[in-house]
């Protein structure tokens, strides 16, 4: 819209020009505004990036970043005082994994039966129940497995706990099954219709269809679903406060409690002194967390991109 | 001219702000953040009652409150312990002295599912749970089981007198369930027939068996007369012995009204209340 405008030479030519650079001077206005707007998100990033580095690097004059990263142990109060993050860090993975191994297949399945198989009334519930899910705050989920889950667990299997790493997998498989089913759903549904009526003209059929030309089709999106659901997971800080147990050890079973690094960081934060080692070692604690599902948005954009399908000629 | 009214207004304006700030009183308080939920309630009571006055009420530590007292940024310094020796004499060397007010007592209890046979249990067995040598509980008198031992984040006041009476400096095991708060803790032993946990007297309910230690049943008697081990003092501590609105607020806290509040914080008065 910056190109030169003709100008007209009739009568009505001044009046008509007038009003064209009134609008492109509020269209120019609306676009400086909208360009404000999505700059703010971004100064907050980094505004955000920034304090969490300045809180939290300090804690490095006092703890070398090897013993911080793989220390065994987490002592912020003693004299002297431990900052071994180790543990928390293998009990956010062992979490966030097992609840993928949980998750994955389920919202994988039930997306692609709602994108291929179901009918249109099956659909029109299954999905927006599937997408309820995503609406329960996770306090409620935490409650529900501390209250209800903990205790069936312990007596099913004869356990010394019910908060452990096990239940809380449960629990955050619950929160990511929305998310990966949802953002498989849309994937699968992004794949052209030619594609389906070429595999039947071949011959296929239709399970055929769905695994080796819809399914390979959507893949970038899938994996792409399955990683944000995993980030959620990994950040999620209520469910795994109140579920898995808050051991700060690592744990040697799926039934030993641990304490992801979200928990931990909730959970002293209120009463760690101000700047503090203590309060450094916890905003580095949130430094590492940080870095970790920015590495995971990072793979799944990456994931999205590399192998994003462009027609149909790439299958 | 002009000159001359607007400077006679400017020091009308700052007598009127003076006279302003010294009606208005203020009470200044830091210190431990054991205490200061007791401090934070009384405060906001204080204050309804007596509109002129603010108070205001921060956390930072016991130690963090006695520098302040002792720097003269603070009116009444809040501490979970006594001073210490270096402290009164750094004060004394400020032309300071430091006057304790007791003004609650907080007092730890064991506690057990009520399915837990166990009824007593002593200072050093509690030490060998909590530091991970003992891990039955056939050791201590109980079934043949693992012990789960529940503990309060290392930060919190309540972890501070279990380690300063129960563990006497030696570190809760890793393997411990940390709990963020009094009332999670209790959640996790309510539910659990193996676990052990403690708890602020006041948070100890039907759903759960409060132990006795040494043989003496916690409760407020035992915690003022210290017959009970796991309990400590809770002081404010002022510059001298206090006046003005600082005095009146020490009085509040000290009064029947204020132990009540003491007590709905879920520690011990220091005398009986009905």
């Amino acid at each position: 819209m910056n190109g030169p405008v003709p100008v007209k030479t009739d009568r009505a030519g001044t009046r008509s020009n007038r009003a064209l650079s009134k609008s492109r001077r509020a269209e120019k206005l609306i676009k400086s505004t909208l360009f404000l707007v999505s700059t703010v998100s971004i100064v907050i990033i980094g505004l955000i990036f920034l304090f969490l580095f300045r809180e939290g690097v300090p804690i490095f004059k006092v703890e070398s970043i090897r013993s911080f990263l793989f220390g065994r142990y987490w002592y912020p109060t003693y004299d002297p005082p431990e900052f071994g993050i180790l543990p928390m860090i293998i009990g956010s993975l062992a979490v966030s994994l097992l609840s993928s191994l949980m998750a994955v297949p389920l919202g994988l399945l039930s997306a692609i039966y709602i994108s291929e198989l179901a009918s249109q009334r099956v659909k029109e519930i299954t999905k927006p129940v599937i997408e309820l899910l995503a609406s329960i705050p996770s306090v409620v989920i935490g409650f529900f497995g501390m209250v209800v889950m903990a205790p069936f667990l312990q007596s099913t299997f004869d356990l010394y706990t019910g908060l452990n790493v096990f239940n809380a997998s449960i629990m955050l498989a619950v929160m990511a099954v929305p998310t990966i089913s949802s953002l498989s759903e849309d994937a699968l549904n992004a794949v052209s219709r030619e594609l389906r009526e070429a595999s039947y003209a071949l011959g296929a059929n239709r399970w055929e269809t769905i695994s080796r030309v819809v399914v390979p089709a959507a893949l970038s999106g899938i994996c792409t679903a399955v990683i944000l659901g995993m980030s959620r997971a990994l950040g999620e800080t209520m469910v795994v406060l109140m579920v898995a147990g808050g051991a700060a050890a690592i744990p040697r079973s799926i039934f030993d409690s641990c304490r992801p690094l979200p928990a931990s960081i909730a959970a002293e934060m209120a009463e760690a002194p101000f700047r503090s080692d203590h309060y450094h070692a916890l905003f580095a604690t949130g430094i590492v967390l940080f870095v970790m599902t920015f590495c995971f948005n990072l793979l799944a954009d990456y994931i999205s991109h590399k192998y994003r399908q462009t027609g149909t000629a790439t299958l | 001219m002009k000159r001359t009214i607007l400077s006679l207004f400017a020091m009308g304006m700052l007598i009127a702000c003076l006279t302003g700030i010294t009606s208005a009183g203020t009470v200044v308080i830091k210190g431990s953040t054991t205490v200061l939920p007791i401090a934070q309630a009384a405060a906001e009571d204080f204050m309804k009652a007596n509109p002129g006055v603010s108070i205001s009420v921060s956390g930072g530590g016991s130690g963090n409150g006695m520098k302040a007292l002792i720097d003269g940024s603070t009116d009444i310094a809040d501490s979970s312990r006594f001073i210490k020796d270096k402290e009164v004499k750094m004060a004394v060397e400020n032309n300071r002295f430091p006057v304790p007010h007791r003004v609650a007592l907080d007092c730890v209890v064991p506690v057990v599912h009520p399915d837990n046979p166990l009824r007593n249990i002593t200072i050093d067995q509690l030490k060998g749970i909590y530091s991970g040598k003992i891990r039955n509980w056939k050791e201590v008198g109980g079934k043949d089981k693992k012990i789960v031992v529940v503990s309060r984040d290392t930060s919190s006041g309540t972890y501070e007198v279990w380690e300063s009476k129960v563990l006497g400096g030696e570190k809760v095991l890793p393997e411990a369930m940390l709990q963020a708060s009094n009332g999670a803790v209790a959640q996790v032993v309510s539910k659990n027939p193996y676990a052990i946990g403690y708890l602020g007297i006041g948070y100890v309910n039907a759903e759960l068996k409060a132990l006795t230690v040494n043989g003496v049943v916690a409760s407020p008697v035992t915690a003022l007369t210290g017959s009970f081990p796991v309990s400590r003092e809770l002081f404010m501590f002022t510059n001298g012995w206090p006046t003005g609105d600082t005095l009146s607020f020490l009085n509040y806290v000290v009064s029947p009204e204020g132990q009540k509040l003491v007590q709905r914080e879920g520690f011990v008065p220091i005398y009986a209340i009905e």
